[in-house]
């Protein structure tokens, strides 16, 4: 039935796209170049999250893919049925049963397992761009530890905003050694690429770059001594389908004039824990 | 390679070309050259030899026409360009003993932020237009190791009161100044990590006469005030006169002439340079 070679790639591509993982694993935060390919959907709609998923899914794994959190979404609904047609593996919304977890901007709420790798897209993989357009002088900067671009940048949003103005995307220092940009995942995530039992990827296939976390390595958000690193403040808010608390939540505004209420970012998260409540609530009532 | 007694940069056979060389034109001699360049290789030179000493505290003038070497002499002094050949000692730097041409990126870097002021002839070279002025003062703070919010303002804010931009208009960015302004917004900017040596070039050209005076003035009492050893080039000699004590002039990529700036403007001796004096209006 499918006239493709498993996984889309011939096998030459993939091992490539290996090749580039492996060194991006030796150096943590590095980004390695690779021959981005053309794939069946447009440059910029996570096709580096795709190729490196790619390369590495497996017969036996069983995938996940969430766009910004839901399991739903278009992006994250076409690129699942792609990878599924192309290799035949099972899907799963469940973070804790899937082995990859490809991620537009989050990191799922269920905490990962040595077991597991999360493949994250990456728009723009070069923290320094904003202050240096010149890839060649770019390199040179990260060569010699050379940052002041992306902490300018910082300084000059708390002179506009008086505070650290990254909605996503706080850069961050890898291992004591590279600047690397965390994908735009919101702030409240950053803290959670630190120490993280699972294999992290990064894929950046507009930009043709690579780069990863291996377990447990230390990624540290860049602050100023006097002002620290805060993440978006979940304060006060529950998620009114699950009502979990203290994980990130979105924001909607109801018609008139009521006040906002707030879901689960995380679909999966708040779908399981939804479905557990009333199986709980079943139990409660049959015991009676 | 001893250092002069006293200079806080020194400068010895300092050589920049552009184009390989060849066996004709090697030594510079000027039989094989058309002015600086030679026509067998296409090589231009555009410092040829240079060697000079930069003492505390004075500002040392440097003057030519254009094309004669004066901004690539700063350009690789400021390592914007890389030197073809020569040395150069800071006193400041590994007392001294080491030549900073040939140190690594790495160490380069920290010599441009930590013992070296540049101030460009155009602005757009040493600020970046789209950032506020507190914060392109703040980059070469941030460059040097500054990592608190509230230290570097304060820092900042004071250099810009020094050159006299309103308070108001701290939080813009330059490209909305006026060009002595942004004159004003560099000189600011190279000063910030209080370097020993500070490298003008032709800070003045293109600024109207009473803006002129302004900025002048602002060196001037930089100098009285922090003792800072200054590098200006410039081809005006009103503005040499006014702010160095010594003066050097280059033709071509050497030095043609150099003395005590009274001396050389009065008592001109190399043929350029009395014709440079002649022109003056």
């Amino acid at each position: 039935m499918n006239k493709y070679n498993f996984a889309f790639f011939d096998e030459q591509s993939k091992r490539e796209i290996r090749r580039a993982l492996l060194k991006a694993v030796a150096i943590p935060g590095y980004q390695v170049p690779f021959a981005s390919r053309e794939m069946p959907i447009a440059r910029g709609w996570g096709t580096g999250g795709l190729q490196v998923m790619l390369a590495i899914v497996g017969k036996k794994d069983v995938i996940k893919v969430i766009d910004q959190g839901s399991d739903d979404s278009v992006n994250a609904v076409s690129i699942r049925k792609f990878i599924q047609q192309m290799t035949g593996v099972l899907e799963t919304a469940e973070t804790s049963e899937a082995s990859i977890v490809q991620s537009r901007h989050r990191v799922p709420e269920v905490p990962l397992t040595g077991e597991q790798i999360l493949i994250l897209q990456v728009p723009i993989p070069e923290p320094l761009r904003e202050t240096e357009q010149s890839e060649l002088r770019a390199k040179r900067l990260h060569a010699e530890k050379e940052y002041s671009g992306v902490w300018l940048s910082l300084f000059e949003q708390i002179m506009k905003y008086g505070c650290t103005a990254t909605g996503a995307d706080h850069p961050t220092m890898v291992h004591e050694r590279y600047v690397m940009s965390p994908s735009p995942i919101p702030r409240y995530d950053n803290r959670r690429l630190n120490d993280c039992a699972a294999l992290i990827l990064f894929g950046a296939g507009r930009e043709k770059k690579i780069y990863a976390l291996p377990p447990y390595t230390k990624v540290e958000s860049l602050a100023f001594v006097d002002r620290p690193f805060v993440s978006e403040s979940m304060h006060g808010k529950i998620c009114r389908l699950c009502g979990a608390e203290g994980v990130f939540l979105d924001e909607s505004v109801q018609a008139a004039g009521a006040g906002p209420f707030y879901e689960c970012n995380d679909t999966g998260y708040c779908r399981q824990r939804q479905s557990s409540k009333s199986r709980l609530d079943r139990g409660e009532q049959s015991g009676d | 390679m001893e250092t002069n007694e006293g200079a806080v940069l020194s400068l010895q056979n300092f050589r920049k070309q552009f184009g390989s060389g060849c066996e004709k034109c090697a030594d510079l001699d000027e039989r094989h050259l058309q002015r600086n360049y030679c026509p067998n290789c296409r090589t231009t030179y555009a410092c040829a030899d240079v060697s000079l000493e930069l003492y505390g505290g004075e500002i040392l003038g440097v003057v030519g026409e254009s094309g004669s070497g004066k901004s690539t002499l700063l350009r690789c002094l400021y390592f914007d360009e890389e030197a073809s050949s020569g040395e150069a000692f800071l006193q400041g730097y590994k007392s001294g003993q080491v030549n900073i041409f040939t140190e690594t990126g790495q160490q380069k870097r920290y010599i441009r932020n930590y013992h070296l002021g540049m101030v460009y002839q155009n602005p757009y070279m040493g600020l970046r237009m789209s950032f506020s002025s507190i914060g392109n003062i703040a980059e070469k703070l941030i460059a040097a190791g500054g990592r608190s919010v509230d230290e570097m303002t304060g820092r900042a804010t004071s250099l810009l009161h020094k050159v006299d931009i309103p308070p108001y208009r701290f939080l813009e960015t330059p490209a909305t100044f006026s060009g002595g302004m942004q004159q004003r917004v560099q000189i600011a900017k190279a000063l910030s990590n209080n370097p020993p040596i500070l490298l003008l070039d032709e800070i003045t050209t293109g600024l109207d006469l009473s803006v002129q005076a302004k900025v002048l003035d602002l060196i001037k009492g930089i100098q009285r005030e922090l003792s800072i050893s200054m590098i200006v080039v410039s081809h005006d000699l009103a503005v040499i006169r006014m702010l160095a004590e010594r003066t050097i002039v280059m033709l071509d990529g050497k030095i043609v002439e150099q003395g005590l700036t009274d001396q050389v403007l009065e008592d001109p001796q190399h043929p350029y340079t009395q014709k440079l004096v002649q022109s003056l209006l």
